[in-house]
């Protein structure tokens, strides 16, 4: 196949510790052509990321290719040396990383960080290459690119440095573009345009794209073709419209299942408001003070004139992107930040005039599940006491009756036994956001608020955790403020919807009139722009 | 320009603190130097209560204790500490005069420290031969364990008395600046590589490195161009610190070189309880301790855009907020 740009043979990469040794790619083929985009498509530890940069002879320490080739253009690429890899690497390969707020040199100004390339290839002289990369980021999309050249990373938005990080890939016309993950640090109207755009320049110079993801919802939208990856292994790969109408193997069958951007069923039928309010915010804000100039102090205001009511024994869903308020209402809901105007009543008491030793028994009936089950968790602690703190620190029953109440929780939540005595870190991501789910329940609460509970999760794990949290409020009558910038995770557990922008409330109401009749253009926009949504529909009418 | 004056103004404060303090602690200690002095003066304790009244007036020590502080703290900001009880002289000047054979070895020990700690850093992280990283990053735990007077010593034994090289004693010339400066800058150094070897391992695993490699950077333009800039801040940090350690260092080197300066004024003064001497040794090391910070202070932003905050403009993540 003399067509394929790049041709990746039988390849096997480990990595090597002190103590031994993991294969994390094991005998991958895999083909692309010229100007085709190619998406792989797997979960956190699928090999995908390794094999990616395998490509690029970026491997972490540690890391080495076993066996195999990788051939690019007819060329080995296997067997170069450091400085025949600098000859390849911006004009032949470039790379477009995960997270664009770690990946740019935070002491360098944009511009130089572009014309980097041109100056490192001798594509352009000193003189010129300024003006090049005012060029280039305006390609890339950048408004005001001369602005933009002479600013420094930490003063442009996520998206605009990913702009940036993707002009510094094209700079060199290299003939292939390995993304990786290239939007999921990014909201979703974001990472829709960033998509988009990256999609519209890869064809426009007929630049291929092998594009490491693990949203299929992403790869069904973008590629021609998909690569499955599992356990360090290709297990599925083929046009992308045969592999999602017929998945041949049970592991992307599962994926597809999982993938929460494709799924499009509410996990229990939706309940209409009950007639027990449980939560009332009325004209809640906040503002939190800037430092201090010459005009005089600043503030901002994170959250402006919002109310919502949520009764008993239902999902309400606070959607919005980064800097909506989102998060400063939840943590204004469970007390740990003040409301600067308006009222939060919580069961009849109004807990922002509330304070003190009645606040705290108020805490106990509504509980906190964060986004990071990595950070939440204290690792020096046991699991069994992770779960046992709160029933400590209210001094809920005897010792014995402790240890009862959390052997009972950790079934609830579906762990085994065995991890009372482990520690944190040695769960996995979705073994620790239930350990915290059983902490939050420990009290008997009556609302859970759930911050963004399983955007850190693998999309499978997240199925699982959505199933555990819709499993438990039927069962023990929970109540929940569900945080999310995802609004395919709000299709399958809301029942009521809140959409932010910018500290306000745009629109409000019952998730299938929002998700299917928004009022508002910008949850329109944020509907749009869920990734999946744009591919062939097969065996469904449903859209 | 604001951030400016507050560092000058807390720089003020600190001064005025290490006046305080030593005050404090120097003048109501017990011991009494005029007593010391009548006594080496005439062999023995037999002055008269008359003398002993003369001399304590004649010192300003018989005034209240708060009397006393303000006319210190007057006189102080005027540049005098009062005349060494030794010796007799304006201490000012006397602590003055023994200086700059001490900034000449502090300065040059600082020059040596920062040249050789910053290169073994540099070079054990750039080097891509194993043996030759190890060897070099295991330099700086070394040099830090090894005590400074043993240092002193060993060097004068080999390049003194079995080389014949450079000269063991004396403060004349510029051969006798190398033994005192590279046994002060050796822990100074050490400090320096291996926090600015670790800060530089750190700063080559950050994300952004491996998108200067993807550009198809050299190794040299990674290192030197990009990691290195990041990496120095908080070795800048420490050089500020160490700096004015540099000044407390001298005491030993000074001692072990039989070197004239500020070291062994500070080490007679002491030993007789000569408070003026002693306090103004004192307040001029806080000088320059908060001076070197300043520099440093106001470097930062230099280095790192991000320190470089200018008050009036908001930042894109606010404007993105408000």
């Amino acid at each position: 196949m003399s067509a394929d740009l790049l041709e990746i043979r039988d390849l096997s990469v480990c990595y090597r510790t002190r103590t031994d040794t993991v294969h994390a790619v094991r005998g991958v083929d895999l083909t692309v052509a010229a100007g085709e985009i190619v998406a792989v498509v797997g979960e956190s530890g699928s090999g995908k990321s390794t094999t990616a940069h395998a490509v690029l002879g970026l491997l972490p320490r540690g890391g080495r290719i076993d066996a195999g080739q990788i051939r690019f253009a007819g060329q080995d690429l296997t067997g170069l040396s450091e400085k025949d890899w600098q000859a390849v690497r911006g004009t032949e390969i470039g790379l477009v990383p995960q997270d664009p707020t770690v990946s740019l040199n935070p002491v360098r100004r944009i511009g130089d960080q572009v014309a980097e390339v041109l100056l490192i290839h001798g594509l352009a002289d000193r003189r010129e290459a300024p003006a090049r990369a005012v060029e280039l980021l305006r390609r890339a999309g950048v408004a005001e690119p001369e602005t933009r050249a002479r600013q420094y990373p930490h003063e442009l938005s996520g998206g605009l440095r990913q702009r940036a990080l993707i002009a510094i890939a094209l700079a060199g016309e290299p003939r292939l573009l390995i993304a990786d993950e290239p939007t999921s640090a990014l909201d979703v109207t974001v990472q829709r345009e960033i998509l988009d755009h990256l999609e519209g320049l890869a064809a426009e110079s007929h630049t291929a794209v092998l594009l490491i993801t693990h949203d299929l919802g992403v790869a069904a939208d973008r590629a021609a073709r998909i690569v499955v990856m599992s356990d360090g292994a290709v297990v599925e790969t083929g046009p992308t419209r045969e592999v999602l109408a017929a998945p041949e193997h049970p592991y992307t069958r599962r994926l597809l299942a999982a993938a929460p951007s494709l799924a499009r069923t509410p996990l229990r039928p939706r309940r209409p408001p009950g007639p027990d309010v449980l939560v009332a915010v009325t004209g809640l804000a906040k503002t939190f003070p800037l430092p201090r100039t010459r005009s005089g102090p600043r503030a901002v205001r994170a959250v402006d004139d919002v109310s919502f009511t949520l009764t008993r024994g239902r999902t309400l869903a606070l959607v919005g992107e980064s800097g909506s308020g989102k998060s400063t209402i939840a943590r204004m809901m469970v007390g740990l930040e003040t409301p600067t105007s308006g009222r939060i009543t919580f069961a009849g008491t109004d807990i922002t005039r509330t304070g003190g030793e009645e606040l705290r028994r108020l805490r106990r009936r509504f509980q906190l599940v964060y986004q990071n089950p990595y950070a939440s968790l204290n690792p020096r602690f046991s699991i069994e006491e992770v779960v046992a703190e709160p029933l400590r620190a209210f001094r809920v029953g005897t010792r014995a009756e402790r240890r009862a109440r959390v052997v009972e929780l950790i079934d609830q939540v579906a762990l085994p036994a065995s991890v009372l005595r482990r520690k944190p870190a040695e769960l996995s991501g979705g073994q620790r956001q239930r350990a915290a789910i059983a902490r939050a329940l420990a009290l008997h609460p009556d609302l859970v608020v759930c911050d963004e509970p399983v955007s850190a999760l693998d999309v499978s794990v997240q199925a699982q955790i959505l199933e555990l949290l819709v499993r438990l409020q039927d069962e023990l009558g929970l109540t929940y403020l569900f945080i999310t910038h995802d609004l395919a995770v709000v299709r399958e557990i809301a029942d009521q919807v809140a959409v932010l922008r910018a500290g306000r409330l745009v629109e409000f109401g019952p998730a299938d009139t929002v998700l299917a009749d928004p009022r508002a253009e910008y949850t329109r926009r944020l509907l749009d722009a869920i990734p999946g949504n744009t591919r062939v529909d097969i065996g469904d009418t449903q859209r | 320009m604001t951030a400016v004056i507050r560092r000058l103004a807390q720089a003020i404060v600190v001064l005025w603190a290490a006046f305080t303090l030593s005050f404090v602690i120097l003048y109501l200690l017990p011991g009494d130097a005029v007593l010391t002095k009548l006594g080496s003066a005439d062999g023995g304790i037999n002055a008269s209560p008359e003398q002993i009244a003369q001399v304590r007036a004649e010192y300003g020590v018989d005034d209240p204790v708060l009397v006393q502080y303000g006319k210190r703290l007057w006189a102080a900001l005027h540049g005098d500490f009062g005349r060494s009880i030794a010796t007799g002289d304006d201490a000012t000047h006397q602590v003055l005069s023994a200086l700059p054979p001490t900034l000449a070895v502090s300065g040059f020990a600082l020059v040596l420290a920062v040249v050789f700690g910053g290169g073994i850093a540099v070079l054990g992280t750039y080097t891509r031969a194993r043996w030759l990283s190890h060897l070099l990053l295991s330099l700086p735990p070394l040099g830090i364990s090894l005590p400074s007077f043993w240092v002193g010593l060993l060097l004068i034994q080999v390049f003194s008395f079995q080389l014949g090289l450079l000269p063991a004693l004396g403060s004349t010339g510029f051969a006798s600046l190398v033994l005192p400066s590279v046994t002060l800058a050796l822990p100074t150094g050490a400090i320096i590589g291996q926090v600015l070897a670790k800060s530089l391992r750190t700063q080559l695993a950050q994300p952004y490195v491996e998108i200067v490699r993807a550009k198809g950077a050299s190794r040299r333009r990674v290192h030197f161009g990009h990691a290195l800039r990041n990496a120095a801040l908080p070795a800048l940090t420490l050089v500020g610190v160490v700096a004015g350690n540099l000044l407390a260092g001298s005491v030993i080197t000074e001692t072990v070189f039989s070197r004239d300066g500020v070291g062994r004024v500070t080490a007679a003064a002491v030993s007789v309880q000569d408070i003026p001497v002693v306090q103004a040794v004192i307040v001029l090391a806080a000088f320059f301790f908060v001076t070197l910070n300043l520099v440093v202070d106001l470097l930062y932003p230099v280095l790192d855009p991000r320190l470089a905050r200018v008050p009036g403009e908001l930042t894109r993540r606010e404007r993105s907020h408000a």
